[in-house]
């Protein structure tokens, strides 16, 4: 199925991805070449066939209710790109 | 002819539940700490890291879907919801879609005319809370920037989804309050809306009374306590209705309550509803469950307040009444009894008297949440005790009780201080029965005239000299004998 | 020469006294130095850490202090999506760039525990998506075979130092073929593991139904040796199976006798290289001489397999990645009014041309309307490829195909054509789907560069693949060595 350059940039807003404008031309026709060439997967009639999520089937993992040391907060926010008052701290939020 | 509208609400109510550590990880499940100190790898979302499924979580969402009479799957799975928020560490939320843990469940309302309501429960599936956001201003959108504490994020929720069964604000109150209830004596959470720890999200539409379709409904978000959802409702009912009369139409949407101010503003509209692209949690196996687990957690299900409130009146013959205020709080339930194991069961009403009157006056008066119980049950039964051996007189009783609120002493203690206990020696009040009658020659008047009220008059006299403590029964005698002796009455 | 020992002679050098850990670290790190020019296989050198843990080691043995590692004294190179303590972790990316973590992954626990040196972070296909190592956010590797060909990917470094022998054993990380890929082009050993056998605690995720750690050495021995030691429990990975491998004997004389070993003709269509082709040919029949039972086979859904991966990779990817937002850790943009503008432009500058496209397509084929024409089928795909497997496995030990239908590329060949670089995976995805174990052993050359044979095994197989692979490379043993390696000698 050919994409077109308006689900390009829906799609880019989801993902919160920015592209360029020459990135939203190359995208929207190498996506469209990539879908094309998955769609042979209709092809097959998969209507009774069950969905596969895990290869290796297992059940039930659980983790007993005790807690673990925590990290160090100045080890975790030595990495953070702005930090204040023991936080993380984001640009003003201009999104519900 | 103006229409008549029915207002139609169901709720989303997310639960925190009250295991030790978080729902993926191991970091301590905490309310009030410093933040970002209960954080990891994996509730932090560093890379690499994998989220563990908490064995307890399991086990009480299963005991909350019990206890709210819900169906709990044998085969259940997570999924991933996307979106992106800096408050969600990786943006995504594991979630359950398709196949929660819980379904098909209710809960019982008794309404104001007396009559029960089932409201039904959809589902119930067990996620994780984000983190918190800190900024300047109520509004998000106000603040230049915005502070992240990751203590919360990975905290284990259960979100209730109700069928839209609810008819106003009151009857969303009494299920919010109900619902509440359960979740407490169930021990799964300490159900705190003022921490957080209970949410809720509002959906309303109205239509005309006796319409089978639904309106259309909005979905209220930051609904932050009870008196906030009913206030919402009521809010959200109105504008729909106003709309509508106006000749317009209601959207579908989701609004912000701002409570502050008492009305809602939109945050998004149906165009714009996120697109969680849900997927399977590729991270966690199923969970399985045999119809022995099952059981296995709902033997650990205690008493639940629609089968304490019958024990109540049955076993112990409470009012419907008395029953209904003692079981609304498992706190208050646990209260009475633990009073009447002490003081018996004979003294069930008695207790059931105290509990409902004077403890809970006491308790409203001084603002005091159902956690806060200013006496213990073992110093009523104590307090009945002294009643029931003569001791102290029930005038008395209600002092010595406003001390122990007061002072937290014991009664004993407080009776022996105080020199509350009851005058039953027959020559010291002998005694001051003849002052008293000495002291007031017109009475003695009155009483040779007949008038039966006279003595009445002394010995309330008496009882004002002996600040209470004459023994009532005593002192009439008395008053009578001395009225004779005065007077040469024979 | 200390650098072309294998694992398990260095070790016993080491645990004799004959070679100090010391000395095996100082002749790694000079050979690493004199050949990484060429190569340009590590982002991270970690000398000073390599020399600390070396005289620590020494210093152990010397005092007769704990047990001798299966891996003490030997230079192992971890791929750098797998985290170190301490020591950066870029997963290849440029939004990880200055990324320190603070935990070891699993594997790299296993690795300290058995006495491994960890002499750097190899470079790769950003965030483990390519098959050529030139998606490396910072500089492509190249072939110790001929400098002007790809070394294969996404474990584009991992391959490329034990090739070059700047390391005896290296681990890498396979989603749809990325360790049994490069092995071949590289002519070494490189081992995939049944799903659930190694921890992925720690390994920065890019599909998680298909991400699994294996190890890559120049012989079987050395590889089933790193493989015993990443495998096992973990209780911190939920898809981790809780399973130790059976001990691995190899030895004695090479036989395969009573082992059936399934062709699926799928593996041999169009596409596949004639040298390749003859390559796996010849090494069949030597399969054959060892007494194993060769017979024709058919996974009729196999050219699906291809669509669903890349349907079913970009999908978890795009969840996956979705916490590079510059919020936590790693790079934000300098150039940003409010949130949503900070999360749009530090994606774009962080991420790379191929990541960017399976974000776009995982998100895409996720979206509305599109999660039951695109994933839900890419899902029951997997099934389908997954009862392909089930049934040959009732006739057959053990599948043998090329690895790769083709050599190492020149670099830059297949840059522009994305959908071109995907199908030569055809013959390695299908094992992810299925989360089978899958060996390459080098098979010979092919216009002067390497072939491996790639042996397919059932679920927790992995010992087994290990003893044909071993019969088979010690019945046709790979001599060759690159250029690198022989100029040296």
């Amino acid at each position: 199925m050919a994409l077109t350059r308006s689900q390009v940039e829906h799609v880019s807003r989801l993902a919160r991805l920015g592209l360029s404008e020459v990135e939203k031309e190359h995208l929207t026709e190498q996506l469209s070449r990539i879908l094309e060439h998955v769609e042979s997967m209709n092809r097959l009639n998969t209507t009774d066939v069950t969905p596969t999520y895990h290869a290796v089937a297992l059940q039930n993992v659980l983790r007993e209710d005790k807690p673990h040391q925590s990290l160090d907060r100045a080890k975790v926010l030595s990495q953070a790109p702005e930090a204040e008052a023991g936080c993380f701290k984001v640009p003003k939020i201009t999104e519900g | 002819m103006a229409t008549n509208w029915e207002t139609v609400v169901g709720l989303e109510v997310h639960v925190e539940l009250s295991t030790e550590t978080k729902v993926w990880c191991g970091c301590k499940n905490e309310f009030g700490a410093e933040p970002n100190v209960n954080v990891c790898p994996v509730c932090l979302a560093l890379p690499g890291s994998l989220p563990v499924l908490n064995a307890t979580a399991l086990q009480y969402i299963i005991k909350a879907g019990l206890a709210l009479n819900c169906t709990i799957a044998h085969f259940s799975k997570f999924d991933r919801k996307n979106y992106f928020y800096p408050d969600s560490p990786m943006n995504y939320q594991i979630s359950q879609l398709d196949l929660p843990l819980c379904r098909n469940g209710w809960v019982e309302i008794v309404l104001a005319d007396g009559s029960t309501k089932r409201i039904r429960i959809n589902r119930i599936h067990l996620e994780n809370d984000a983190g918190k956001l800190l900024h300047a201003g109520d509004d998000v959108a106000e603040g230049e920037s915005s502070l992240v504490d990751f203590n919360r994020a990975g905290v284990p929720l259960i979100e209730i989804v109700t069928e839209p069964d609810l008819r106003s604000a009151e009857e969303a109150g009494l299920f919010l309050n109900k619902l509440k209830a359960i979740i407490k004596y169930c021990g799964v959470s300490d159900v705190k809306m003022e921490e957080g720890s209970m949410r809720c999200d509002v959906n309303t539409s109205v239509r005309p009374v006796g319409a089978t379709e639904y309106g259309t409904r909005s979905e209220l978000k930051n609904v932050n306590s009870f008196s906030a959802a009913l206030r919402g409702i009521e809010y959200e009912a109105k504008r729909h209705i106003a709309l509508i009369e106006a000749g317009g139409t209601v959207d579908q949407e989701t609004r912000s309550w701002r409570d502050a101010k008492g009305v809602s503003v939109v945050l998004r509209s149906k165009e714009e509803a996120n697109d969680y692209r849900y997927f399977p949690e590729p991270d966690l196996p199923p969970v399985v469950l045999t119809e022995e687990d099952i059981e296995r957690v709902r033997a650990t299900l205690p008493e639940l307040p629609d089968a304490i409130l019958r024990r109540l009146t049955t076993e112990y013959g409470l009012s419907a009444y008395d029953a209904a205020v003692i079981v609304a709080e498992k706190e208050s339930a646990e209260w009475f009894h633990e009073a009447v194991a002490l003081a018996g069961a004979g003294n069930a009403k008695a207790v059931a008297n105290w509990q409902t009157n004077e403890l809970n006056r006491v308790m409203n008066a001084k603002g005091l949440g159902p956690d806060q119980i200013p006496v213990q049950p073992r110093q009523l039964a104590e307090l009945l005790q002294l009643m029931e051996k003569g001791v102290i007189t029930g005038k008395i009783a209600k002092t010595v009780f406003e001390k122990i609120v007061e002072t937290g002493k014991d009664p004993e203690v407080i009776v022996k201080e105080e020199g509350l206990s009851q005058v039953a020696d027959e020559g010291e009040l002998a005694k001051v029965a003849m002052e008293v009658v000495v002291a007031n020659p017109k009475v003695i008047e009155d009483w040779k005239a007949g008038k039966a009220a006279a003595a009445q008059f002394l010995v309330g006299q008496m009882m004002k000299a002996t600040r209470g403590r004459a023994n009532p029964q005593l002192a009439v005698k008395l008053v009578t004998e001395a009225l004779r002796q005065h007077t040469g009455q024979a | 020469m200390t650098h072309n020992l294998s694992a398990s002679r260095l070790n016993k050098a080491f645990a004799s006294g004959e070679l100090s850990a010391v000395e095996i670290t100082e002749a790694f790190l000079a050979r690493i130095e004199a050949t990484e020019p060429a190569v340009r296989a590590f982002l991270t050198v970690t000398a000073d850490q390599a020399r600390d843990r070396a005289k620590k080691l020494d210093g152990r043995r010397r005092n007769g202090d704990g047990e001798i590692g299966l891996l003490a004294g030997v230079p192992v190179a971890v791929k750098d999506n797998m985290c170190t303590e301490g020591i950066r972790t870029t997963c290849g990316s440029k939004i990880l760039g200055d990324y320190v973590p603070p935990y070891d992954a699993d594997v790299v626990e296993r690795l300290r525990a058995a006495g491994a040196i960890i002499i750097g972070k190899t470079n790769m296909d950003e965030f483990a998506m390519g098959s050529s190592g030139e998606n490396s956010g910072f500089w492509p590797t190249k072939n110790p075979w001929d400098p002007g060909r790809i070394p294969g990917g996404s474990s584009s470094g991992s391959a490329a130092a034990v090739a070059a022998e700047q390391v005896t054993l290296s681990l890498g990380s396979d989603t749809g073929g990325s360790i049994r890929q490069p092995a071949a082009m590289c002519g070494i050993v490189g081992l995939k593991p049944t799903y659930g056998y190694v921890s992925r605690y720690g390994l920065v995720a890019f599909a998680s139904s298909l991400d699994q750690i294996g190890p890559f050495a120049r012989d079987v021995e050395d590889c089933a040796r790193l493989f015993e030691v990443i495998a096992g429990g973990d209780r911190r990975d939920s898809t981790n199976a809780g399973r130790t491998p059976p001990a691995i004997k190899l030895g004695g004389e090479p036989s395969l006798k009573g082992v059936r070993l399934g062709v699926p003709r799928e593996y041999f269509g169009a596409g596949i290289d004639p040298e390749v082709k003859a390559r796996i040919d010849e090494a069949i029949v030597k399969l054959a001489s060892l007494g194993a039972e060769i017979g024709e086979c058919s996974l009729p859904h196999t050219e699906y397999a291809l669509s669903a991966y890349y349907i079913l990779a970009p999908a978890e990817c795009s969840a996956n990645l979705a916490r590079f937002d510059g919020v936590r850790y790693g790079h934000r943009t300098l150039d940003s009014g409010g949130l949503l503008e900070m999360y749009m432009k530090t994606r774009q500058e962080g991420f790379g041309d191929e990541v960017k496209r399976r974000i776009m397509i995982g998100t895409y084929a996720l979206s509305s309307g599109y999660y039951d024409a695109y994933y839900k089928k890419a899902q029951q795909v997997r099934t389908l490829v997954i009862r392909d497997f089930e049934q040959v496995f009732r006739q057959f030990d053990a599948l043998i195909t090329p690895t790769s239908p083709i050599t190492a590329w020149g670099l830059g060949e297949k840059t522009d054509d994305p959908l071109a670089m995907y199908l030569a995976d055809a013959c390695t995805i299908p094992v992810n789907l299925a989360g089978l174990p899958g060996i390459s052993v080098p098979c010979g050359l092919a216009n002067g560069m390497p072939v491996g044979l790639q042996l397919i095994g059932k679920h927790f197989d992995d010992h087994k693949l290990l003893q044909y692979a071993w019969a088979y490379s010690k019945a046709a043993p790979f001599d060759a060595r690159p250029p690198l390696g022989k100029g040296d000698k």
